[in-house]
């Protein structure tokens, strides 16, 4: 294994994480919980029901099913790019 | 054919499915026994995973937690999802890439010392058993629902039914069972679902029907609309404006979402994948399957508040339905007519100058010895008399627990036979499937790091599987104690205690453990004993020691305390950590390497 490269597949794998848990964030607490009465005025309502109110009982989810499958596929790409992909190489 | 025996139908049908699976996948050697042999696929571990979610408490409390308070259920919905994700991106694919089989031994290895693996345990027992409690709780529920008994006995048969196949099946036999049961909890909770949505909002799919219009009333006015109004009327806050303030509502979904993803029994599930990526996708699936409950869930509640108020509310109880005399019976529902009119009537606590809404006097419903004269037991309309007194400071008469409503909303709707001996079936599958994954962490734990890394290393693999059978069977002993004997009055806050137990304690000792190469024992330890120590210390006070609502750390609820906690081991672990030396060479490295996808090892060979 190349240090250097693992450092490298390293760091890119936190940008993900960071990034994507940023989102994470705002949207359970930022949408759900903190900005959730400002959402409510503000943002027009999802079919009959107020914005923030919507994502804190099922927009946040929706939103973080997709997180977790963007989440798959792009560290599946990040192990291909620096040659950790399992699933190609000839098993032993 | 009666109700009674279409729910034995089913539910006979879907044990004999479970049991067959189990036996003919019995487990063989201890490796196989903890983790399955490693080789299952990501789509059926997906599966088997969100069954080991769908506890009884997702699965019969959380749409009566969201009927009940409205918007302030989504602490649960969000908590327990988010979690999940967190859970997914920070530990599992590093935890599946060092290639322990479980928590403790993780902690054991990562950092160095006996004694970190013994706390470890020590919390893993403590979050295993909080959590088992509510799961017996559940089993009880149903089971006395199922037979017309009280709580207590269906406890103790659902224990004994728990005991029979976490025992003999071991993970392989519960993988596969757990995918049987994730699809009868997932027909079972969404059918009636969809026939609610067509009564009342004329949808087929439930989450469109609580964003479209109530429809059952003659002229279409907004679902959600309609909830604030019967709220107000009756006394209630509005359904989408909540009760909880907003830091407690943000340490409490925080600490849900920290306690999922320090949950030791969801994240020996990944062990079962061949690969890190496929632990990856294994987990998308899991979150994918779980959202189906989960979306479904806020429905549920908000038809069943709809149809609570409407079939009960101002009804005379010699004409109510039927369900109501049976929850009575089973101690899950009273009545008491305290103005004599003989009608039912159901108001919140804005209609009373006190702002209490309580029924009458004590936490839960007494009933007079069978031998008291009838008059005392049975009044003027018939209903069961309490033997607590009436509490005469507010106007309403109607009480219930908050774990009915699920198994109470098909009967509330008048939906066929056949839909509610279905969702029988989903509610038995689900506490069920959750016990047994627990029994056998907390078994694992107990015999394979207690008792074979610290206490007596020579221990054969045949003893070690004796000492997991024999701690499964203590464990249940003491979890249906606390079944029987609840902390707290519904499901879903127990288990809420166990996420906080979790969050604070694990989920900041795996994740520095993971990330940061500089922590070392001494931090770990000291994280960990202040972090579990300040939680259960809250909780135990507030919840059992009656310590009074207006001393809250600012104006956090036990439910949301572990966050808290999670700070402080955080906190602690970094600061003793500065002082003490830094860990061994070889211990840095390994944190180096667990960040590497690739060669995640031993259970990758099938």
């Amino acid at each position: 294994m190349d240090p250097k490269n693992a450092e490298h597949y390293h760091r890119a794998s936190l940008r993900v994480v960071f990034s994507l848990l940023t989102i994470w964030f705002m949207i359970s607490f930022g949408c759900g919980i903190l900005f959730r009465d400002w959402l409510d005025a503000n943002f027009p309502t999802i079919g009959t029901a107020p914005f923030g109110f919507w994502m804190a009982q099922q927009g946040s989810i929706f939103c973080f099913v997709v997180l977790l499958i963007v989440y798959a596929l792009l560290m599946g790409r990040l192990d291909s790019t620096y040659g950790y992909n399992e699933e190609k190489e000839p098993t032993q | 054919m009666s109700q009674d025996t279409l729910n034995f139908i089913f539910i006979g049908l879907s044990f004999v499915l479970y049991i067959t699976i189990a036996i003919r996948s019995r487990a063989g050697s201890t490796k196989e026994y903890y983790t399955a042999g490693g080789g299952v696929s990501a789509f059926a571990n997906g599966m088997a995973t969100a069954a080991d979610w769908m506890s009884a408490a997702t699965f019969i409390s959380m749409a009566g937690t969201v009927a009940i308070s409205g918007y302030d259920g989504a602490r649960f919905l969000m908590g327990w999802t988010g979690g999940f994700v967190l859970l997914t991106v920070l530990m599992v694919p590093y935890l599946r890439k060092f290639g322990k089989a479980t928590v403790p031994d993780f902690i054991g290895d990562r950092y160095y010392s006996k004694w970190a693996r013994g706390v470890a345990v020590i919390c893993a027992i403590f979050i295993c058993m909080t959590y088992i409690m509510g799961q017996m709780r559940g089993v009880g529920v149903v089971f006395s629902q199922l037979f017309g008994i009280s709580i207590p006995a269906g406890v103790l048969i659902g224990a004994a039914i728990v005991f029979f196949y976490a025992g003999l099946g071991g993970m392989k036999g519960i993988t596969y069972t757990q995918v049987a049961q994730y699809c009868v909890m997932a027909f079972s909770y969404t059918i009636p679902a969809i026939f609610i949505a067509m009564a009342l909002t004329g949808n087929v799919i439930p989450q469109l029907g609580l964003i479209g219009n109530y429809t059952a009333g003659g002229e279409a006015v907004p679902l959600l609309e309609k909830l604030n109004q019967i709220n107000t009327e009756l006394g209630f806050s509005e359904f989408t404006s909540g009760k909880l303030s907003k830091i407690n509502m943000f340490c409490i979904t925080a600490a849900l979402m920290c306690g999922t993803a320090g949950l030791p029994h969801v994240i020996v599930r990944f062990f079962t994948v061949k690969n890190v990526s496929a632990v990856r996708k294994s987990a998308a699936w899991t979150l994918a399957f779980i959202a189906v409950i989960y979306l479904t869930a806020p429905a549920i509640g908000a038809f069943s508040r709809i149809n609570l108020t409407q079939t009960l509310h101002g009804t005379a109880y010699a004409e109510a339905p039927d369900w109501l005399k049976e929850f009575e019976a089973t101690g899950q529902m009273a009545w008491v007519d305290k103005n004599g009119d003989g009608n039912i009537q159901y108001f919140g606590p804005d209609r009373s100058p006190v702002k209490t809404s309580s029924v009458f006097l004590g936490k839960a419903p007494e009933y007079p010895d069978y031998d008291t004269p009838e008059r005392q037991r049975i009044g003027a309309s018939g209903e069961r008399l309490l033997a607590n007194k009436a509490d005469d400071s507010n106007p309403n008469e109607l009480w219930f627990g908050n774990d009915i409503m699920v198994m109470a909303n098909p009967h509330m709707a008048g939906l066929p036979m056949w839909v509610i001996a279905l969702l029988m079936a989903g509610c038995i599958a689900a506490a069920l499937s959750t016990a047994a994954g627990l029994l056998l962490v907390l078994s694992t734990s107990i015999s394979h790091d207690l008792m074979k890394k610290i206490v007596k290393p020579d221990l054969t693999d045949k003893e070690e599987v004796g000492y997991a059978r024999f701690t499964s069977f203590a464990a249940l002993v003491v979890a249906a104690y606390f079944g029987i004997n609840p902390p707290s009055a519904f499901i879903a806050k127990t288990v809420a205690f166990a996420f906080g137990l979790a969050a604070s304690s694990f989920f900041p000792t795996l994740l520095i453990g993971i990330f940061s190469k500089r922590m070392n024992k001494e931090g770990a330890i000291a994280g960990m004993l202040c972090g579990i120590t300040f939680t259960i210390g809250y909780i135990v006070y507030f919840q059992f020691l009656g310590g009074k609502k207006e001393n809250y750390l600012f104006g956090i609820t036990p439910e949301g305390i572990g966050f808290v906690g999670m700070l402080i081991n955080f906190a602690v672990a970094f600061a003793v950590s500065k002082f003490t030396p830094a860990p061994p060479q070889e211990v840095q490295e390994m944190v180096a390497t667990i960040h590497i996808p690739s060669g995640a090892g031993e259970a990758s060979n099938h």
